[in-house]
């Protein structure tokens, strides 16, 4: 029983998340999902998402407090996403921890979504080496980082100039008649499929620049989609599956690792939803290893959204002193990478 | 007993904290786009104010709308965290029932002392019209209006004595019965509802604070704390997607 022990709240998308967290130790992270009243929608639909943070908050928060045998009163503090993230969704956690705050009397801390993505790696692998560079791949956010310091300094060195990778999983997903969220079924049909049939195009990939761009992606696996139709083929779901996947995973791990190379940066922690996918976890280990690099991927539950994340950072926080945020900041849908905590 | 109540279903943030006899210490402030700034803020200076911890809060009381979502939900995810953390009771009212309530105490305030109740109640009231004193409901059926927003209203009807007869729903303001007066901002908002707007334009957390003390003092069992969204989420299934050869 060492470090502080800190309850953190995330509602920037859909997944109601609570986690426990002492120090670097998880003790309870539950999840209250909306993605499937999402899934006819073929996408989240923010006010659906809104509508069940407010029915599981609460419910939740019991669930995790009796997960991690503790009560309410032992917790020393209180963290919750501020953003960046859906600005309905993120007011119902952001007013939620405000009250657990006030109900408490403890501390609360508005936390920054991506560099809590970054910190629930210290959950698994201990504490995070400074600096390091973090991937984060999800249906909101591709962004590659430097992170100095994940408490307090977090910089940007790239990001998707249109569609998230996770979104662009989604997208395909539909073209293949295959049902949302699209990551784990283009994950799974992948698996029979051969991912050097088809050259699907890497965009902005010699480009220098750690920026994305899967839009042409979406658009060539489209064209090749309708071109089989259009000559009345079938569609080889699996291989179109795998081709599109490693393409993504591709073009994600080869600017993570020539980003650490450039800054002479050994570790790259990798997370967000699409961190889950067996692709871009395979080939991130096969060219980390090439490159002499050290990979910290959190086991996939700890890369989707979840309250333990934001725990894990509130508690770096708490161990280093840092100041809280009171009780007036805003939830910001926008809220800039480099904010680390909503003041 | 100590009751906190307070209300977001409007532009309006409204704080009040009530002791079984009185309002003790209020905070209100109309601020549309910052109801999850403020409403903290406002609960820890009411509870400051009169000297009180939340640990001697002994029931809660929530504004349950009908209010656009966004807003609304900030008051009453606050309100359930509270009561499920302290352990109080959590009773939920109709926003619109709280402005009805506070048109029916200046109605009667009104055929009292016609003119210096006008100018208190236009003093007291932030977004009141200053060139329109209210009347009073004149002892007739009133309606009580809100902004729903894509110009709508959330409306309900009251009789003379304040008790809901039709409602809460939501309509085009064309669509409200006519000839009566209306509460509520949306009167202002739409002056085409009713040549007597009455006060007030907002519901006040005093008030919400009043109508659930009165509940508990009779005995009777708290409301559900559930938000009146009144209408579905806005969300279409998709079609297939989208060609792109051309």
């Amino acid at each position: 029983m060492t470090g502080p022990l800190v309850l953190g709240i995330e509602t920037s998308c859909d997944e109601t998340g609570v986690g426990l967290v002492r120090g670097h130790e998880l003790l309870a992270d539950a999840v209250a999902s909306s993605v499937e009243e999402h899934a006819r929608f073929g996408g989240v639909v923010p006010e659906v998402a809104s509508r069940a943070h407010l029915e599981a908050m609460v419910p939740t928060v019991g669930r995790a407090l009796d997960a991690a045998g503790v009560r309410l009163a032992d917790v020393d503090a209180i963290a919750v996403t501020a953003g960046p993230g859906l600005a309905g969704a993120l007011l119902v956690g952001v007013s939620a921890a405000k009250a657990y705050a006030i109900a408490t009397g403890k501390p609360l801390y508005g936390v920054n979504h991506l560099a809590a993505h970054v910190a629930v790696d210290q959950l698994e692998h201990g504490a995070l080496p400074a600096p390091a560079v973090a991937l984060l791949v999800s249906g909101g956010h591709s962004s590659l980082l430097l992170v100095p310091d994940v408490a307090a300094e977090v910089v940007p060195l790239g990001a998707t100039i249109d569609d998230a990778a996770g979104e662009a999983f989604d997208k395909v997903a539909r073209v293949l008649g295959l049902p949302f969220p699209g990551g784990p079924h283009i994950d799974r049909a992948a698996a029979a499929g051969d991912r050097d049939l088809i050259a699907f195009p890497r965009g902005k990939y010699r480009d220098g620049s750690y920026d994305f761009s899967f839009s042409g992606l979406k658009t060539a696996v489209a064209r090749f989609v309708e071109a089989r139709e259009a000559a009345g083929e079938p569609v080889p779901v699996a291989d179109v599956a795998a081709c599109f996947q490693e393409a993504v995973a591709d073009v994600l791990t080869r600017k993570a690792v020539a980003a650490c190379r450039a800054h002479g940066i050994e570790h790259l922690v990798i997370g967000g939803g699409v961190a889950a996918n067996s692709r871009l976890r395979a080939l991130a280990q096969e060219r980390c290893a090439a490159a002499g690099l050290q990979l910290r991927v959190p086991r996939p539950g700890l890369c989707t959204d979840n309250g333990a994340m934001v725990a894990a950072l509130g508690a770096e926080l708490v161990a280093r002193g840092a100041v809280a945020s009171g009780l007036d900041f805003a939830a910001d849908s926008s809220l800039p990478v480099t904010t680390v905590t909503a003041a | 007993m100590l009751l906190l109540a307070f209300d977001t279903a409007t532009p309006s943030v409204t704080v009040a904290l009530h002791d079984g006899d009185a309002v003790v210490a209020e905070e209100s402030a109309v601020d549309g786009r910052r109801h999850g700034e403020i409403l903290a803020v406002f609960i820890d200076k009411v509870l400051r104010s009169a000297g009180a911890g939340r640990e001697d809060l002994t029931a809660i009381a929530v504004g349950t709308g009908p209010g656009p979502y966004t807003g609304l939900r900030a008051g009453l995810v606050t309100a359930r965290v509270l009561a499920s953390a302290l352990a109080i009771r959590i009773d939920g009212v109709c926003s619109l029932d709280v402005i009805a309530a506070a048109a029916c105490a200046e109605a009667a305030r009104t055929e009292a002392a016609p003119t210096e109740a006008a100018r208190t109640e236009a003093a007291r009231t932030e977004a009141a019209p200053t060139e329109a004193p209210p009347t009073g409901h004149g002892g007739t059926d009133f309606l009580v209006a809100t902004d729903a927003r894509r110009r709508e209203v959330y409306w309900a009807r009251y009789c003379a004595a304040g008790q809901r007869t039709d409602g809460p729903q939501v309509s085009r303001p064309a669509d409200l019965p006519r000839g009566l007066p209306v509460a509520g901002h949306a009167a202002l908002m739409y002056p085409e509802l009713s040549d007597r707007p009455l006060n007030p334009a907002f519901p006040a957390a005093a008030q919400l604070a009043a109508i659930s003390a009165a509940r508990l003092s009779r005995g009777e069992p708290a409301h559900p704390a559930v938000p009146l969204y009144l209408r579905r989420p806005d969300a279409r299934e998709p079609g297939k997607p989208k060609r792109v050869t051309p």
